[in-house]
């Protein structure tokens, strides 16, 4: 199980969050203009990297709220993690 | 290739079983191929021996970072049922499990296919109506499933506990009679020497680290830690890895990588004579010839290539089995371990080419593919021979997430099996 920073709360057993998926995902700010291409992008498509990744996690069970983090995706360690609005580490 | 009967064995008998020879060769690789493909899972090596059995395509390459076998074929739990929702898998996965009925007299390797039938239970009002739906659907597909009750559900796995006041009653079951496992090893193994017979090379411990490309932007070759190679059509067969290797050709993926794992106990006298899942507990248990009861438990939520899970996840799972098979509660387990696989949106696999000429792929079979290895290897050699898909594999194409024909089988491949 992993033991994961939150930043209003310290680190907590990863059983009190809910995994948010790839971070920094923006939505088109209007869907309309968008190609059927950069759709596809943002449902879709996904980095899914074999190494540092920046990814959500809510601490569900917590204080509720989202924040970003970077994990290494072959040791499973947390590297940086921050504030959602705060720049990308 | 020594052809393996109860003959041959009694022959070798009588010199202390030391006159076989290897099941296949270790070469090394040459400098260019026709079709190179990258994974030597079960997927892969079938690839490579259909291309070389059905298309006549022989100056092939199996190129694995590993050993074969070493990935999700050597790590699941042999489940093998095609039980799907919609009418594209249901030719899918059948295609392929009429391959696993005749498979073992193909490659003359005992796989040790065994249609014990697979019976998936029902726990509440809502399983009961996606089950019936679900029985319907195949039986209109011409795929054997049928509705039993709970007291037939127990005649049939006689362990199996149907109590009224179980905290998830067992109230009925869809069973798939054609259903049920095999020896993962002895596919991978089975398809590797009928391979390498017809003169594919089969090369381990060789990792793929670049795509090379043309002017035009058409697939040239591979970069590996043991050279470069040339092949101007190359097959991505690499389950978790996948965006690893097509991210190496700019191409971006609609795939997850989770940990799933599975566990086996100390083997024990038959005692369990099918298979059981349930989707609701999330549980899938059988025996193994050995004896050992093989139990899968579920994703982790995270993406990781760890190749390890969570124990919180699969004491998740032993719980369930606990309440649902009680005589277990005292058994012990032997070993526990995770597969990395690739989970695409819809659960279906992606099966085709892509838009960069030369580069196939088929992946996304995510959390369920060990059922579809003879099928899926059979219309990927199609694929790459033809350079065009078969039909049966055509709705299964990377465009899917673009055009919006999605093949959602998330409802039955909500257990992870
Ligand atoms: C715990 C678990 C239980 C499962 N249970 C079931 C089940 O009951 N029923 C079912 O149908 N399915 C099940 N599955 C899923 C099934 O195992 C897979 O879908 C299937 O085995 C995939 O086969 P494959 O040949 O595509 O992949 P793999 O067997 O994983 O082969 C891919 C190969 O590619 C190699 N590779 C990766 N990167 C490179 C590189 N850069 N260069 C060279 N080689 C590379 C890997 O080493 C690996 O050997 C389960 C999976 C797991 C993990
Ligand atoms: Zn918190």
């Amino acid at each position: 199980m992993l033991l994961i920073p939150c930043p209003y709360c310290g680190p907590r057993p990863e059983i009190e969050f809910s995994y948010g998926g790839e971070a920094h995902i923006a939505r088109a700010a209007d869907p309309r203009r968008v190609d059927d291409a950069a759709w596809t992008s943002f449902l879709y498509l996904r980095s899914n990297r074999r190494g540092d990744h920046a990814e959500r996690w809510r601490h569900a069970h917590g204080c509720g709220r989202f924040f970003n983090v970077v994990r290494n995706t072959n040791s499973d360690h947390f590297l940086a993690t921050d504030k959602i609005g705060e720049p990308r580490p | 290739m020594q052809r393996f009967s109860a003959f041959a064995l009694f022959r070798q008998a009588l010199n202390g079983q030391k006159g076989w020879d290897r099941q296949w060769r270790d070469p090394e690789p040459k400098p260019a191929y026709d079709v190179i493909i990258v994974g030597g899972g079960g997927h892969g090596l079938g690839t490579a021996y259909y291309l070389a059995k059905k298309h006549q395509v022989r100056n092939v390459a199996v190129l694995e970072k590993g050993w074969i076998g070493g990935g999700n074929t050597g790590r699941n739990t042999t489940i093998i049922r095609s039980n799907y929702l919609f009418d594209e898998s249901a030719a899918l996965y059948d295609h392929a499990l009429k391959l696993w009925e005749s498979l073992a007299e193909e490659l003359n390797y005992n796989v040790m296919f065994s249609q014990r039938g697979v019976m998936m239970l029902v726990h509440n009002v809502h399983d009961e109506q996606v089950f019936k739906r679900h029985v319907h659907a195949n039986r209109l597909n011409g795929v054997d499933n049928e509705w039993i009750s709970a007291e037939a559900a127990k005649r049939f796995c006689p362990p199996l506990n149907i109590a009224p006041g179980m905290r998830h009653p067992v109230l009925g079951a869809a069973l798939q009679r054609r259903a049920g496992i095999a020896r993962h090893d002895a596919v991978a193994w089975g398809y590797a020497r009928a391979a390498d017979a017809l003169g594919v090379d089969i090369i381990q411990n060789c990792e793929v680290t670049g795509i090379d490309r043309d002017e035009a932007g058409r697939v040239s070759g591979v970069q590996t830690t043991r050279g470069a190679i040339r092949t101007r059509k190359l097959g991505i067969v690499a389950a978790g890895n996948t965006s690893v290797l097509m991210a190496m050709a700019g191409q971006r993926m609609p795939l997850e990588s989770y940990p799933l794992q599975a566990l086996v106990s100390e083997p024990v006298k038959p005692v369990f004579p099918c298979v059981v899942m349930s989707n609701t507990i999330h549980a899938y248990i059988s025996q193994s010839d050995k004896g050992e009861l093989v139990i899968g438990a579920g994703t982790d939520a995270y993406i990781s290539y760890s190749q390890r899970g969570a124990l919180h996840i699969s004491m998740h799972t032993l719980e369930a089995i606990c309440e649902l098979f009680p005589m277990f509660r005292r058994m012990r387990m032997l070993r526990n371990w995770g597969g990395i696989v690739d989970v695409t949106p819809d659960r279906s696999p992606i099966i085709g080419k892509t838009e960069i000429p030369g580069l196939y792929v088929n992946c996304g079979w995510g959390t369920g593919g060990f059922k579809a290895t003879p099928g899926s290897a059979d219309l990927f050699a199609w694929t790459l021979a033809k350079d065009e898909p078969h039909p049966i594999n055509a709705p299964f194409n990377l465009e899917r997430f673009g055009s919006g024909r999605l093949i959602d089988e998330a409802a039955a491949a909500a257990v992870a099996h």
